[in-house]
C-alpha cells in the first residue's frame, strides 16, 4: 500500500536549542521543504556537508500543483539515487498535439531518439515528488529536517547568518555560514531582506480541473486553442498517474477567482470537455493567475535565493519547479566546495550568474508563451488569430503557435567556469551544456553514461586504441597521469571509453566503459583522444581533441574559481 | 548580413498598391485587420532572415516613433 503523501503529517519535534544558551552554528540551513529545499538538501547532504532543513508546515504540498518533470530533473534526481522512485512513480511522455477548434493543427516528439535512461517529461503530482524527496531525504546522515520550525529573522553579516526561528514549542536562534531561501514565490526570508522579485503578472486567469477517471486517451499533452467545448479560450489536458487527469480553462482576466473553483460551475466545464456520458470525480480545484518576474540577484552575502524565490515564470512549459531543481542541482556543488575550502567564495557568485541567466531564458520562453495565450492588446490578438488561421493550412505559421515551449536543461554558454573550445567540435556539447545520456556497457552490462558522471569533476576520454592490450595500456597510462590528482582537494575522476569492439574494464581503479552502440561518441562528437571535462552538477566545462593532464587541471582551477584573480 | 532592401524593387508599383487596396475591398476595419496581419506574417515567412525583418519593423515605427518626439 502506497502512502498518502497529501494526508501526511510529518513529524514534529520540539527543538533542544530552545533550552540551551548557547547558539548553535550550522553550515548550511535550507529554508523550504518543496521539490528545490529538498532536492538542494539531499544533494549537499550526499556531498557531504551537514543540512539543517527548516519548514513552517507539517505537510507536503496541497494538490497535485507542479505535475511536469522534465528529463533533466529526472537525471538530477539520478544522482541524488532517487530518480528511480520518481520516474517510475510518473506517467511518461513526450509528444505534444495542439489543435485549433476541432482540428489538429500540429504535433510535436520532445525526445525524437532512443538511447536515453530517461523520457521526455514524467508527469506527477507535486505531492508524490516532494513525499519520494522526503522519503530519501531520512535516509542521509547528514540531512536534519525540521518541521513546524519557522524562520522568523534573518539576519546577515560578513561573519555568518543569525536565524531565528519559531516552533509551537517556543523560539530560538541558529548561526549558519549559508542560508538558502527555497521558500517560493512569496519567499518570506526575501520580504525579511527587504528584497523583492520584478516583473510581469498577465491579466488572465485559468481553472486548473484534476479528474479522476478511467480513460484510455493516450499519454500526450494535449492543447486546444478556441475549442468547441470552451469557446473563446485555451484548454490543456495532462494524465498523471493513480487516472487522475489535470484539466486547464483559460478563463479570462474577468472570471471570479472564488466563484469558477465551486463545484458547480467546474463540472459542466469539464462535462463540455469530456462528454455528458463520462464518468469523473472532482479530486483538486484551483483558479491562478501568473506572473513572470525575479530577484534582481540570487545572491546576497550569505543569503541565497533558489527556485520560485529566486524567479517565478507561468506554467506552460513546466519552467518553475524544473528550473529550480536545476538551481538546487547547480548550488550544491559549490557551496560543499566553498564550505570544504576547495574553491574561494566567489564560486557561489557563478550560481548568480549561471541561475539568472537561465532564469532570464525561463522568462523569455514563458512570456512569449502568455503573450500569445493572453494577448496584450487588440492587435496582438489580430495577429495571434492570424497564426492560428494560417496555421490550419500553412505549416510554417504552425511553427510561431506557442502554446508553451517546454523545459530543457539549461545552457551554461557564457559561465566564466567554462573553458572556451580551442580544438574544432561539432554537435551540441559545447562547455556549459548539461551532459547529454547515452547508453553504454561496463564489464558487458547495459549501462547510462549519466550514471557514471556527476558529483565530482571528471575527465571522459576516448583513448586510440585497436585492441584489448592497447585499451589496457592506454587504461594505465591514463590513470596514471590522473594520479597527479590523487590526494588533491578537487578529486578528479577518470572515465575511459571504448569503442565497441572493445570490452572495457576498469584497470587500475579507472573505471572504463564500452560504447557498444556507437551512440556516446556521436552524441559528443568523439573522434580517438577526444578528451571531456564535467563538473559534478554534469554540466560540460571543457573539451579537447586530445588528451593533456594540465589542460585538464587548469580547466578544474577555472572552474573551481581557484585561479589567480 | 542580409540588409533590408530599401530602394525601389516593386516591378510594378501601381499594380502592387492597386492589388493591395483591392484586397481590403468592402472589408470592414476588423477584417481589414485581419487581412494585414495575414498578410505580414506571408510575406515575413518568406523573406525569413530575422536581421532583415527587425529592420523593417525599425523602419515601419521610426515614423510614428517621432511623432511622440522620440527620434531614434
Amino acid at each position: 500500500m502506497s502512502i498518502d503523501y497529501q494526508k501526511l503529517a510529518l513529524p514534529y519535534a520540539a527543538p533542544a536549542e530552545c533550552h540551551s544558551p548557547e547558539v548553535a552554528h550550522r553550515p548550511v540551513i535550507v529554508v523550504g521543504g518543496g521539490p528545490v529545499g529538498l532536492t538542494l538538501a539531499i544533494d549537499l547532504a550526499r556531498y557531504g556537508t551537514p543540512v539543517l532543513l527548516l519548514d513552517e508546515d507539517d505537510k507536503l504540498s496541497t494538490g497535485s500543483r507542479a505535475i511536469c518533470f522534465a528529463k533533466r530533473s529526472l537525471e538530477i534526481w539520478d544522482r541524488l539515487g532517487c530518480g528511480e522512485a520518481i520516474a517510475s512513480k510518473g506517467v511518461s511522455w513526450k509528444v505534444g498535439k495542439v489543435f485549433f477548434g476541432d482540428r489538429l493543427l500540429y504535433a510535436f516528439d520532445l525526445l525524437p531518439e532512443a538511447g536515453h535512461r530517461r523520457p521526455a517529461f514524467v508527469n506527477l503530482q507535486q505531492y508524490y515528488v516532494e513525499g519520494l524527496l522526503y522519503d530519501h531525504a531520512l535516509a542521509q546522515p547528514n540531512l536534519e529536517l525540521r518541521w513546524k520550525h519557522k524562520v522568523v529573522g534573518v539576519e546577515p553579516s560578513d561573519e555568518c547568518v543569525a536565524v531565528t526561528v519559531d516552533t509551537p514549542d517556543g523560539t530560538y536562534r541558529l548561526r549558519c555560514d549559508y542560508l538558502v531561501a527555497c521558500d517560493g514565490s512569496h519567499s518570506p526570508v526575501r520580504a525579511m531582506l527587504g528584497l523583492e522579485a520584478r516583473g510581469q503578472v498577465f491579466r488572465d486567469r485559468f481553472l486548473i480541473a484534476d479528474v479522476k477517471m478511467d480513460s484510455d486517451l493516450p499519454t500526450e499533452r494535449r492543447f486546444w486553442f478556441d475549442p468547441p467545448f470552451h469557446r473563446h479560450g485555451s484548454a490543456l489536458m495532462h494524465r498523471q498517474p493513480d487516472n487522475v487527469w489535470r484539466l486547464d480553462f483559460q478563463l479570462g482576466w474577468d472570471a471570479d477567482p472564488v466563484a469558477e473553483r465551486q463545484p458547480e460551475r467546474v463540472i459542466p466545464r469539464v462535462r463540455a470537455m469530456l462528454g455528458d456520458t463520462a464518468a469523473f470525480e472532482l479530486v483538486w480545484c484551483s483558479v491562478y493567475t501568473f506572473s513572470c518576474m525575479r530577484m534582481a540577484r540570487f545572491r546576497h552575502g550569505r543569503v541565497l535565493f533558489a527556485g520560485d524565490a529566486a524567479h517565478c515564470v507561468s506554467p506552460f512549459g513546466a519552467r518553475g519547479a524544473n528550473s529550480g531543481v536545476e538551481d538546487a542541482a547547480n548550488l550544491a556543488w559549490k557551496l560543499h566546495y566553498v564550505l570544504r575550502g576547495h574553491a574561494p567564495d566567489r564560486l557561489l557568485d557563478t550560481y548568480c550568474s549561471e541561475c539568472e541567466r537561465a532564469a532570464d531564458e525561463n522568462i523569455a520562453h514563458s512570456t512569449r508563451s502568455a503573450d500569445f495565450l493572453t494577448p496584450k492588446s487588440e492587435t496582438s490578438r489580430v495577429f495571434r488569430d492570424a497564426v492560428l488561421d494560417l496555421a490550419r493550412e500553412h505549416p510554417f505559421a504552425r511553427k510561431v503557435v506557442n502554446s508553451g515551449r517546454l523545459s530543457t536543461a539549461a545552457m551554461l554558454a557564457d559561465s566564466p567556469l567554462n573553458t572556451p573550445d580551442v580544438d574544432p567540435f561539432d554537435g551540441a556539447m559545447a562547455p556549459g551544456t548539461a551532459a547529454t545520456d547515452a547508453p553504454i556497457e561496463v564489464d558487458d552490462r547495459a549501462d547510462w553514461l549519466l550514471n557514471r558522471i556527476g558529483g565530482r569533476f571528471v575527465v571522459m576520454h576516448f583513448p586510440d586504441v585497436i585492441d584489448r592490450n592497447a585499451a589496457r595500456a592506454l587504461t594505465e597510462a591514463f590513470g596514471h597521469d590522473m594520479r597527479v590528482w590523487q590526494g588533491d582537494a578537487l578529486h578528479v575522476d577518470s572515465l575511459l571509453v571504448h569503442p565497441a569492439n572493445v570490452s572495457a574494464s576498469a584497470v587500475d581503479g579507472v573505471p572504463a566503459v564500452t560504447d557498444a552502440e556507437h551512440v556516446l561518441a556521436a552524441r559528443y562528437d568523439a573522434r580517438p583522444g577526444t578528451t571531456y571535462l564535467f563538473r559534478p552538477d554534469q554540466h560540460v566545462c571543457a573539451r579537447w581533441r586530445s588528451f593533456d593532464a594540465e589542460a585538464v587541471r587548469h580547466a578544474v582551477v577555472r572552474a573551481t574559481c581557484n585561479g589567480v584573480v | 548580413m542580409t540588409e533590408l532592401n530599401i530602394e525601389a524593387n516593386l516591378a510594378l508599383p501601381d499594380d502592387f498598391y492597386e492589388a493591395l487596396i483591392d484586397a481590403h475591398r468592402d472589408l470592414d476595419a476588423a477584417q481589414s485587420a485581419r487581412v494585414n496581419a495575414r498578410l505580414i506574417l506571408l510575406l515575413a515567412n518568406h523573406i525569413g532572415d530575422l536581421d532583415v525583418l527587425r529592420e523593417a519593423i525599425r523602419h515601419a515605427r521610426a515614423g510614428i516613433d517621432a511623432e511622440c518626439g522620440d527620434i531614434p
